[in-house]
């Protein structure tokens, strides 16, 4: 249960240690400017709040081995939001192979 | 270098900007528009709290056809009779009302072509809950008279006149410091809510390695509010009541909208249904898995195969507005919840009178028996079955109070500026960060985990224990409690955080054993399953168990239950000094 962030990707705005309830995040200095960190993985709750504020779609959320199996971490999920929209973008290797999408217009079924 | 000094004041100080917090800073700031209020966050109100990832549904509603009388029904019978019928009616009666603010704010709430909100069972609105968080905070933001202070953790009450036995004392604010820089902040306001939800973290979670967090309550609502509120001798409620939630094995997922959604039934490994066998208060169902468990029936789940594939869509979508893990491991495996039927398990058990009825004993204008100090929320206790919409409805009666006792003159600044407190917290902060301790806070968590899992009915200890393994835990936990802060070697302000995380965790610990320990029965199986009493005793027990802390120990006392709709003397001043006992002579206990 955590995430990874890729650092390619950050721009270091800073959204999501804003949204972290944990406080979890922070910038470090990266390659090319400040990039953000996340200190302790362990911490992390799992509520996908930096996953769902990342305009970059540079946070990868994954299942830890000790609740997921030796290649669950292999499978992350991003999310891109468009509009009312959320696609939630499911990779196994780096690689999408399924996409969810969430209307935020819509509630629930059950 | 050292620690510098911030210090604020306002009419109102709001400890804790989540559901209830922010719901009393909307109301209050609507209600006067001159109060100056001050909402004190240990993250930020962006995501905080329970609501961070967004919920499934609002679970506590008055449906049409229905009274809030049938809510209080409800949550009484559930709690097996350990409940204030008076609060959870003033609760109920403010439920409709905060559903209809959520949705002017922007929640989405489903419809049917009438208009009328469509139901989930009985109590129950189906939603987008995604953002109702972002939803709530935002609305506070926008609000001129309502300053938020983020990433400030709150760990101590100001408290005048001592909280000896015979002058209680008065709350005139609070201290706490940065999670990030090196700052003493210190509050001072003639009138305090604290809103910092339950506690998570007591017990060694279903995961005790690397997804440690992976749990179902938020981990980083660690307790502070109960703490500061015992150490400035407020009466706490019913904690021996401990929450065991029944959650998705490994992502912890809540397992109501697969119950009560699409009517998955709970079954065996053999296949049978067993949830009738032992009830269906939330209690049964948690104690039904792990008997049948026991029994070597085991594993159990929500028999979810066959609900069609459509269904399972529509799982995985609600799952990603509050649960994602969830979905992200169905979509891993390759499996849906059609084609596999779902694992359950029960937590590890929290502190959390959102649930279950831990927490401050207040009135029912949610004053706590310290004057100035208010509670709303998963903090307040005697009212279970509270959830986002009752959390929502005691911020709402905690402010109206606010507001009459301000306005009345009940509670009022203080003349005095004596900053005791604020002194040694200061000389506290500065050697937590220089001294060269030999412990850190990581290793006193695990110890307290590990002694509240063996000895006082943790997940190890299939929920249960005895009366001597709670007098084992209490001389552990008072150990781990004297441990000198000079001993424990914290190096950045993150660390400083875990402490007193830990550090309120004990003190919520102690006073745990002293109610599990107070109640000589059975009542709620798994939720205090007393090995030494293990039948239900109501000549003995149909009562609150109370206590106060007092010179450095736990006074535990009963209390007789309260009355639906209790007669009330006229005028709020009589209501809050009968019922404080700060104000009246001391209670006979
Ligand atoms: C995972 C989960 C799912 C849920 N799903 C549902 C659902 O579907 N439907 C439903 O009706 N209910 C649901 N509930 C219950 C409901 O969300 C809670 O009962 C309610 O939100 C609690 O509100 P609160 O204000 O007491 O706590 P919170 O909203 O958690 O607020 C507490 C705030 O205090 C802050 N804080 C903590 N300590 C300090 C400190 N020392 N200093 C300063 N600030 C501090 C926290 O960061 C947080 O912002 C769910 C709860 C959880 C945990």
């Amino acid at each position: 249960m955590s995430i990874r962030i890729d650092e390619q990707a950050c721009v270091g705005c800073g959204r999501c240690i804003r949204v972290c309830p944990g406080s979890l995040l922070k910038l470090v200095p990266g390659e090319t400017g400040g990039v953000a960190a996340i200190e302790s993985p362990e911490d992390c709750w799992g509520c996908v709040s930096c996953v769902k504020e990342c305009a970059f779609s540079a946070i990868h959320f994954y299942l830890a081995e000790d609740i997921s199996g030796k290649d669950g971490p292999r499978t992350t999920m991003q999310v891109r939001a468009e509009g009312p929209l959320l696609h939630w973008d499911f990779s196994k290797d780096g690689a999408l192979f399924r996409t969810i999408t969430v209307d935020r217009r819509n509630s629930n079924d059950y | 270098m050292p620690v510098t000094t911030v210090r604020k004041s306002a009419d109102v100080l709001i400890i804790g900007g989540g559901t209830a917090g922010c719901y009393a800073a909307l109301t209050l700031s609507e209600r006067d528009p001159e109060k100056r209020i001050l909402v004190v966050e240990k993250a930020n109100i962006l995501r905080s709290g329970c609501l961070a990832a967004g919920v499934n549904a609002l679970n506590a509603y008055i449906t049409k056809g229905h009274t809030p009388d049938f809510y209080v029904d409800y949550a009484l019978r559930d709690a097996h009779g350990i409940a204030r019928e008076d609060l959870l009616l003033s609760m109920s009666e403010h439920l409709n009302e905060v559903t209809e603010r959520l949705e002017d704010l922007g929640l989405v709430i489903l419809k049917d072509e009438n208009g009328e909100y469509v139901a989930r069972g009985n109590r129950n609105l189906k939603i987008n809950g995604e953002n109702i968080k972002p939803l709530l905070a935002n609305a506070v933001l926008a609000l001129p008279n309502v300053e938020v202070l983020n990433e400030v953790n709150v760990v101590g009450l100001h408290l005048e006149g001592g909280a000896s036995k015979d002058a209680p004392g008065v709350v005139t604010g609070a201290y706490g410091h940065g999670v990030r820089e090196e700052v003493l902040y210190e509050f001072r306001a003639p009138a305090v809510l604290v809103a910092t939800g339950g506690a998570a973290g007591i017990y060694r979670p279903n995961h005790p390695g690397f997804s440690r967090h992976k749990m179902w309550y938020s981990p980083f609502n660690t307790g502070a509010g109960y703490a500061m509120g015992i150490l400035a001798g407020a009466e706490m409620t019913t904690f021996e009541m401990r929450f065991i939630a029944l959650r998705c094995k490994d992502t912890i997922a809540p397992t109501g909208t697969l119950a009560q959604g699409v009517g998955a039934r709970q079954v065996n490994a053999l296949g049978d249904v067993y949830e009738d066998k032992y009830g269906l208060t939330t209690s049964q169902r948690v104690w039904g898995t792990v008997a049948e468990t026991k029994a070597g029936r085991g594993p159990c789940y929500l028999r979810t195969v066959g609900i069609g594939e459509d269904a399972a869509g529509s799982l995985e979508k609600a799952y990603l507005n509050m649960e994602p893990s969830q979905t992200l491991k169905w979509v891993a495996a390759g499996k849906n919840a059609n084609e596999e039927n779902v694992e359950i398990e029960g937590t590890e058990p929290y502190i959390t009178g959102g649930h279950t009825a831990s927490g401050y004993w207040v009135d029912d204008g949610r004053r706590t028996t310290v004057p100035g100090l208010y509670a709303a929320g998963d903090v307040a206790g005697g009212s279970p079955q509270k959830y986002v919409t009752g959390a929502l409805a005691e911020g709402l009666l905690a402010a109206s109070s606010i507001e009459e006792d301000l306005n009345s003159g009940l509670v009022a600044p203080s003349s005095s500026d004596s900053v005791d407190s604020a002194t040694s917290f200061a000389t506290l902060l500065q050697d937590l960060l220089e001294a060269e301790g030999n412990v850190t806070p990581e290793e006193l968590e695990a110890a307290l985990q590990t002694t509240m899992d063996t000895y006082a009915g943790g997940i190890g200890s299939g929920y249960e224990f005895t009366e001597s393994s709670l007098d084992e835990a209490k001389a552990r936990v008072r150990e781990l409690l004297a441990v000198p802060p000079l001993q424990v070697s914290c190096s950045t302000m993150r660390d400083v955080t875990h402490y007193f995380e830990v550090r309120e965790r004990l003190v919520v610990a102690e006073v745990l054993l002293a109610h599990l320990k107070a109640r000589k029965e059975t009542r709620w199986h798994c939720f205090a399953e007393n090995k030494s009493f293990p039948e239900q005793d109501d000549e003995g027990f149909l009562c609150y168990v109370n206590s106060r802390y007092r010179d450095g120990a736990v006074e535990t006392f009963t209390r007789p239950l309260s009355e639906r709709r209790p007669e009330k003397t006229a005028g709020t001043e009589r209501d809050y000094r009968d019922f404080t006992g700060r104000w009246a002579n001391e209670h006979s206990h």
